[in-house]
């Protein structure tokens, strides 16, 4: 019988497998970051073991940290010392590092597939949920905890159970001005935040493969919101030509027999997944979150939903509940709904095309009075590369804020925070109460919902701008 | 780790679904760098509100949690397992868990019991009903226990076993490390390497 391509990539790790044990998985890639890592090294440390393949793992500081004044001190001394713990467990074990400052630093999964470490085929893991966005490239990429990162380090494996497979076909053209972003998110509202738990979800269908390798790791990064372990999307010419030439793509005979390789990953023909969806891509258009988890969506055209629209009662407490959070009135249209700040960034959508994007739209165009608008690169190779297509002049006019890479604004950890009840438009993945600072209020929309927003005030799309 | 056989102690219902990993405890706290010391931060948004079911005096002390649908999305912090586990939590009942937060649960000897939602619903009131009334999880035999309420809970074999032997996976996984180096021999070259 035809295997999926997460089986086949599943398969081609086996270490060991052994009747009634989760098999032993073989880990090409571990990507670390400050926060969910220094009590893995310290576990290390307490065993007396190395880091076994300090040559597969990565290190950057990107959630800790902050975007502004990045030549000076960290000034908040716990995150400080965090981001030191950082610097100095990598020292310790051999593990290479991109420090704040460096021009390789950056979020962590915008730096793997930029330096062409993210290929597919590949397994890869990081102490986060949005692993999941290397997916795109055919890779079976998910997120861990601290002791499964202190197990990666510890031994280059993890002991993991078959996940099921779950197809989410996206077939027909994207009306214009509807992106990954749009899908995505009508995708997790569609089958909600736990319709993927227990799922590596593959993106098929003719939707999908007109993405930009950009547009599919939007895509697979949020796979996680909707509960599934992974994303993933076959590899394919977009793919390769995304991936050649970076610096570590493979070279020569060596790219030749990794591309022959990697157009074996698809799923065959004759194989069956444990569930499949259906998305009609033509029918999709510009969706925004009202609630507070990122299943809460919808098109940008409709109502604030009332509880009374809920299919069960724990459905009804939930819409309740996410209405008095977010300070909204059933019946009001989305369009209405005043916005203070707005973030463009993350690993969901801080890529080049992104800013492309946003840039696209700001040109000319005004902040709107009062309003506040964060443009936060996802590293320091895309601001430079901003900055030489004159992007960032587009937003310093515009009346936007200029930063420096880091998660900055999705997670309200560093200094970019909303103070409590700010209202925010953000192109980040996650909506729940106070992810972006206590109290919080936060709208997920796509960069260019987001910068049309900055310029009309209120939730709009760029067809609205006059 | 210490094997888990069975716990009992008093429970809380916590009556609320998709409670997230963010809710469990917000990022600020995520700062630290030790293991221990993150019960203060463990719903810290929910527990500025005095009428918050564990800062009501007849919750004190639980140590099982009887939570609402999809519980532990979101982030893959496994500082929500250890917060959960510092303010005196042994075992969290759901009908469904977030996987990466089960997983986490299983490797730091957190009990994540999955029960259907009709046994919550049933454990919401008979707990609010008599808030002392002691629940006893056992996963030797993997039943759930309140008055006169028993049920079956669902929980990974493998993860039983580990939790029930108080084992640690890295010292299981490195009695294969023959497979391990044998499986590095043949990786194809193309395959990246990060320095």
């Amino acid at each position: 019988m035809g295997r999926t391509l997460a089986e086949k990539v599943w398969q081609d790790h086996i270490v060991r497998s052994a009747e009634g044990e989760p098999d032993l998985l073989y880990i090409d890639l571990h990507l670390v970051h400050e926060v969910t890592s220094p009590q893995a090294f310290d576990g290390l440390r307490a065993a007396g073991r190395p880091v076994r393949r300090p040559d597969l793992t990565l290190a950057t500081e990107d959630h800790n940290i902050p975007t502004i004044d990045v030549d000076k001190p960290i000034a908040d001394p716990v995150s400080r010392a965090q981001v030191e713990a950082l610097r100095k467990n990598c020292a310790d074990f051999g593990v290479p590092l991109y420090s704040l400052g460096n021009v390789e630093q950056g979020i962590v999964h915008v730096v793997g597939p930029q330096l062409g470490l993210t290929q597919p085929g590949m397994t890869i893991v990081c102490g986060d949920s949005h692993t999941s966005t290397h997916g795109a490239f055919g890779a079976l990429a998910f997120g861990i905890g601290t002791s499964e990162v202190e197990h990666v380090m510890a031994t280059q494996t993890l002991p993991l159970k078959p996940f099921k497979t779950m197809a989410i076909n996206v077939d027909g053209e994207l009306p214009d001005g509807v992106s990954a972003k749009d899908i995505i998110l009508a995708v997790i509202a569609e089958i909600g935040t736990g319709g993927g738990q227990g799922y590596v979800l593959e993106y098929r269908g003719s939707a999908i493969r007109g993405l930009s390798m950009e547009g599919r790791m939007t895509i697979c990064n949020m796979s996680i919101e909707a509960g599934a372990r992974a994303g993933m999307i076959a590899p394919d010419q977009t793919t390769f030509d995304y991936v050649e030439g970076r610096e570590h793509a493979p070279k020569g005979a060596e790219w030749d027999a990794a591309v022959a390789y990697w157009k074996t990953l698809f799923t065959d023909d004759d194989a069956t997944f444990d569930a499949e969806v259906t998305i009609d891509a033509a029918s999709l258009s510009p969706f925004v979150t009202w609630g507070t988890n990122p299943g809460q969506g919808l098109p940008l055209s409709a109502n604030v939903p009332s509880p009374e629209d809920a299919k069960n009662d724990v459905d009804r407490v939930a819409i309740e509940r996410a209405l008095e959070y977010m300070d909204l009135t059933p019946g009001t249209p989305l369009r209405d709904v005043a916005i203070d700040t707005v973030f463009i960034g993350s690993c969901t959508n801080g890529r080049i095309e992104d800013l492309r994007v946003a840039a696209d739209i700001l040109k000319d165009r005004k902040v709107k009075d009062g309003m506040r608008l964060m443009i936060v690169p996802g590293s320091a190779r895309v601001r430079l590369q901003a900055e030489s297509e004159g992007l960032h002049e587009i937003f310093i006019a515009a009346g936007g804020e200029w930063r420096g890479a880091g998660c900055s604004m999705c997670l309200g950890m560093n200094p970019d925070k909303l103070t409590p009840g700010e209202r925010s438009a953000s192109t980040s993945n996650r909506n729940f109460e106070g992810r972006q600072g206590p109290g919080g209020r936060t709208h997920l929309v796509s960069p260019a919902v987001a910068a049309a927003t900055a310029v009309t005030g209120h939730l709009a799309s760029p067809a609205d701008l006059a | 780790m210490e094997p888990f056989i069975s716990h009992t102690g008093t429970a809380a219902p916590l009556r609320r679904s998709n409670v997230d990993t963010d809710q469990i405890i917000p990022a600020e706290y995520l700062k630290r760098i030790t293991r221990d010391g993150f019960e203060d931060g463990l719903f810290s948004a929910w527990r500025k509100d005095p009428d918050f079911v564990l800062n009501r005096p007849e919750y004190q002390g639980v140590s099982v949690l009887v939570a609402g649908p999809d519980f532990g999305t979101g982030s893959s912090r496994e500082h929500a397992v250890w917060a959960l586990q510092n303010y005196g939590f042994a075992v969290v009942l759901s009908s469904r868990f977030a996987d990466i937060f089960r997983g986490n649960s299983g490797k730091g000897g957190l009990l994540t019991a999955q029960v259907d939602q009709d046994v919550i619903e049933q454990l919401w009131t008979l707990i609010e009903a008599d808030p002392s009334l002691e629940v006893t999880v056992d996963l030797e035999a993997r039943t759930v226990i309140a008055g006169d309420l028993t049920a079956d809970f669902e929980v990974d074999d493998y993860v039983r076993w580990r939790l029930m032997e108080g084992l640690d996976d890295i010292g299981i996984t490195l009695q294969h490390a023959d497979a391990i180096t044998e499986f590095e021999s043949s990786r194809p070259a193309f395959k990246p390497v990060t320095q």
